[in-house]
Order: structure tokens, then sequence, then C-alpha cells
């Protein structure tokens, strides 16, 4: 009997418009071995051109759910939905939605409304559930610092999943919880991830040969040079070029959990 | 002769029939009356007339706060705030911090008086050594003594700047709260200028917190109270998912050495008493009280 080797998957977030960042994480997934690529939505926002990673995804047959922008911009909203409450946040959301509002073509409309907003599947005998935010509100935060294993455990029960894959905050992380279970948040490729570094992060879940998942965090290089000029001849904020050019961020750091905040630099 | 400040109590003001109703959708957050309304100053605007003389809520004893943390956790909570009265005014609020850290993510509302370098520094070991967030928020209402003192009280605004440079000094930048006290405190410019009063006290990453004014408390005696109108906008109304959403009793509740309360702000408001376990106050809200209309209305939030 042929050996079969154990399923790889690759999960990615945040594409922000990224399509160099977009390209380089599906050469790094095929090159893994991945035998399917699952993206938890937020095409847009952030980054210039929003109208080229649709058709990498669509052509390099990644399985995409919604977020919070697919809804807004497929639905021609005011604003992104993103979820911040300070003043200061907002303010450069708005610049980062009007922008990626006013270029997506209308004719992706149709596509983004029809996204799933969840994804599931059984991976190594295991429940998978793939959320935006989270499995019970699409711009629920899930920072590390800020999920503690009870509540991470009673959601999961909630929504009966043994994997729970999240993006959203754009930092990824993941932990184990005591029973077993996983929580993964696959982070973001859109946008390094303040951690001073340029990469971008996703994540490798692969199922044991005797049931069961791991899941690694995976730092991905790409042309960053090449988009942050794309952005600054699209006139984006200069502040959007810093956070690309440097790895640390540089706006939307209202949100941040105090842990989180101040292990970046602003 | 007593300094003591008239005591107004909280009466409802809608009939449970007319005023709208909030289910809990899970949770989420459980605050802790530590000290209850015992504080080491008598704010003006205070919304539960808080003071060294009030003892009207004592504080809790540490087998029962961790009582409660204990059913908090088994209950999924997600995030834990410890307010008063100052919290930092209990005996045991070093290892009570400790104790929560080690389930989750907490948040100490207090007035910075205590923050001296001491402080400062296990402030900073607790934040090291938790894998979950520590977080401060320090009550400052305004960038001079003249803006900050007549609310707070003679004195406050130099102790409580100092207790902010303590915290920088050891690399820690807490949030900032600040009580729309007076019209314009909040406007956009006033913002930014406070983000540069925080910067020049050495915070690296100044945040700040705006809270609408609570007329209830003390301030009615300071300014006034609620009016009609106030009262009317909050009859009869159907709330929307998102404000629903919003709204801190969706998400959340109080502990108190009397029990379990609906939040922060129905403190004193007789029949907000809800039961003596979380688990026993998990029923949905009525939203009677006239102070509800700063938070369904003005969308007052105690979360940072």
């Amino acid at each position: 009997m042929p050996h079969l080797k154990p399923a790889i998957h690759a999960v990615i977030g945040g594409v922000y418009n990224n399509w160099l960042a977009l390209e380089a994480t599906l050469d790094d997934a095929r090159r893994r071995g991945c035998t399917d690529v699952w993206c938890l939505g937020d095409l847009g926002g952030f980054g210039p051109h929003p109208d080229r990673v649709f058709p990498i995804l669509r052509d390099r047959g990644v399985v995409v759910m919604q977020g919070n922008y697919d809804h807004s911009i497929g639905h021609d909203l005011a604003d992104c939905g993103c979820g911040y409450t300070d003043p200061r946040d907002n303010h450069y959301a708005q610049l980062s939605y009007d922008y990626t509002r006013a270029r997506t073509s209308p004719s992706w409309h149709p596509w983004l409304r029809a996204l799933p907003p969840s994804l599931r599947a059984t991976w190594g005998g295991r429940r998978v559930l793939a959320a935006h935010g989270s499995p019970r509100r699409v711009n629920e935060f899930l920072w590390e610092s800020t999920s503690p294993d009870a509540f991470l455990a009673r959601m999961m029960t909630a929504h009966e999943c043994d994997l729970l894959l999240v993006t959203h905050t754009g930092i990824p992380w993941q932990r184990r919880l005591a029973d077993g279970r996983l929580v993964v948040n696959v982070g973001a490729i859109g946008r390094p991830a303040n951690d001073g570094r340029r990469e971008v992060w996703y994540a490798v879940v692969t199922e044991r040969e005797s049931g069961g998942l791991d899941a690694e965090l995976v730092p991905v290089a790409y042309d960053w040079q090449r988009l942050a000029a794309a952005m600054r001849s699209e006139n984006l904020p200069p502040e959007f070029v810093a956070t690309i050019e440097t790895g640390w961020w540089t706006t939307c750091l209202e949100i941040l959990p105090p842990k989180e905040r101040l292990a970046g630099k602003y | 002769m007593s300094s003591r400040l008239p005591v107004l109590p909280l009466l409802p003001i809608l009939d449970a029939a007319r005023a709208p109703e909030v289910p809990l959708s899970a949770l989420d957050t459980v605050w802790f009356q530590l000290t209850g309304t015992v504080c080491n100053i008598a704010c003006r605007h205070c919304f539960i007339s808080c003071g060294p003389e009030e003892r009207r809520v004592p504080m809790m004893d540490a087998a029962q706060v961790r009582r409660f943390l204990d059913e908090a956790e088994r209950l999924g909570a997600r995030d834990y705030y410890f307010t008063g009265g100052e919290p930092m005014m209990h005996p045991d609020f070093w290892p009570l911090v400790d104790d929560t850290l080690a389930r989750g993510p907490l948040t100490v509302l207090t007035n910075g008086l205590y923050l001296d370098g001491d402080a400062a520094a296990r402030a900073r070991r607790a934040f090291d050594r938790a894998r979950y967030s520590f977080d401060l928020r320090v009550s400052l209402d305004g960038m001079s003594a003249d803006e900050n003192d007549p609310v707070r009280g003679k004195g406050t605004f130099h102790r409580i700047v100092d207790g902010l440079r303590a915290l920088a000094a050891v690399g820690l930048s807490p949030a900032i709260t600040v009580v729309e006290h007076r019209a314009g405190l909040a406007a956009a410019d006033a913002r930014a200028a406070f983000f540069d009063f925080a910067r020049s006290l050495g915070l690296a990453q100044p945040r700040l917190k705006f809270l609408p004014l609570l007329r209830i408390g003390r301030e009615p005696t300071r300014t006034a109270g609620y009016s009609d109108s106030d009262v009317a906008a909050l009859a009869d109304l159907t709330l929307t998912p998102e404000a629903q959403e919003a709204i801190v009793c969706s998400s959340s509740r109080l502990v108190t050495a009397h029990g379990v309360m609906t939040c922060p702000i129905l403190l004193d408001a007789p029949g907000a008493a809800l039961a003596d376990t979380l688990a026993g106050a998990l029923g949905p809200i009525r939203l009677r009280w006239s102070a509800c209309k700063t938070c369904v209305v003005e969308g007052l939030t105690c979360r940072t």
C-alpha cells in the first residue's frame, strides 16, 4: 500500500491589496507542498491597486472567505467596519478604505458579496473552523494578550471546533489549550506584524500521521521596495509606506492591547 | 465637622414595561468593585459618590474576589477590571493583580495618587510576568491644576502627574482617562493638545480615553442632573443590534462586597443587585435608570 503523506494546508489572511506579498506567499506555500490555501478575508485596504489581488486568488485556486473589508467593499458601504473605536485609528482607516473603495472595479463587487463568512473542514480527524475576527463577530479582535484560555475554550465549544483559525488583528500567534484544541491567528500577509521585520506572516497547518494537527507561523520575504514605490506613486499616506519599509506600525495603534502596543515602536 | 458631601440616591425613572431590555450576549467582562465606595479623594463629579468616609459599599475581601475569579473563569470570561473607590487602597491589591493576570487581561482604574516609584516598578514586574495584558487607567481631568483640581481636589494635579511620570520611567504607557467636566475638553484640538501634554510627561505611547459626564452621584450638586428630555430619550427606545452590542450590560457584570450588580454605574441603585453569584446574574437588564441614557445615547463605555 502506498504511504500517504499527511496533508499540509496554508492559511493566509489580511491581504490588504499587497499583490506582491500574495504571490510570494503562494509560491512559499507551493514549495512547502501545501495541498490547499485558505484565505480568511480582508483583501483590500492599506496597499495600492486593489484590483490586482482578485485574479491571483481566483487563478491560483485559493479558497477565499469574507472579511469585514470584503463585505463593505462588496456592498459599497461608507466605511470598512474594522471595529476601531478611537478617532485616531478611524482617521487612517477611512483614508485607506476610501482609496480601496474608489479603485476597486465594481465588476468585483458580486464576487466579494458572495464570499462565505466562514469555512469548515475536517483535517487530521479534527473539526476546523475558519472565521475572520472570531466565530461570533467578523470584526472582533483576538489578540494573544487579551484572549484567555477559558474564553477561547468557551467560544470553541459553542462553535464546535478543535482548530480555530482567525486573522483581523494583523499579528500572528498560536496557542494550544490544555485539552489539545488549537487556536491560530494567522496574521496578515498585507503588512508586517509590528515586529520591526519587513516580512509578512501566514500559517501552515500539518496533519499528523497519527491524527491531530500542528501549526507553524511562517515569515515570507517579498519585494517590499516595489510595494513602497507603488504606494508612493498612488499618494498613499507616508505613514503607511513607513510601515512597509520598517516593519513597525505607525497608524491604527490605539486598538492594540498594552502588551502588543509596548512590543512595537510607536 | 464632617466634610462628607451629600449622597443622592439613584432611583429608577422608567417603569420596567417601558424600559428597553438588554439581554446578555455573553459574559465577557467582569468588573470588581474592589474597594467599594472607599476612596482617598472625593471628586466633585464622582458618579457613585466615593470618598474617604464613604463606606456604603465596603471593600471586598480577598477570598471573595478569588471566588468570583474562579467563577468568572469557569464561565469563560474574556477580561477583568478593578475599580472602586481607589482599588490601590486594597491591602491585597498586588497579590490580587497577580491572581487575576493568571486568568486573563486586567485593567485597573486608578486616580494615580498611589503611583510612586515602588508601585510603578511593581506594576512593570506584573506586566512583564503575565501572559495577558495588564493595563492601568489613570484619571486626570485637565492639563493644569486650574482645570483638574476644582474637580479632583486641591493638589491632586501635581501628584497625578508625578504618578504618570513614575509609570513613564518604567516604560509603561497608561491610558489617561479624561472626563468632559466642561465643554470643549474633548474637542479635536483639545485632544491633540492633551496628547502633546502626555508625551511631555515622558509617556512614549500616550493613550487617552475621554468619558462623557454622568449626571448622577455627586455631579448634580456640582452642575445639574438629567433633565426630563434626557429621560424621554430612553423611554420606548428600540436598540439597534449595534447599540445593544456596544452597551456594557450586554456583555459584562460588576461584582461587589454586596453581590453582583449590573454595571459600575448602578452601584447604588436600589434593586440593581442581581444575585450572589455571576451565574445567577446572567438574565436581561432593563434600562430603567436616567444614567442609562449616557450609555445608550452618548455611547459611553466604561471599557478602555
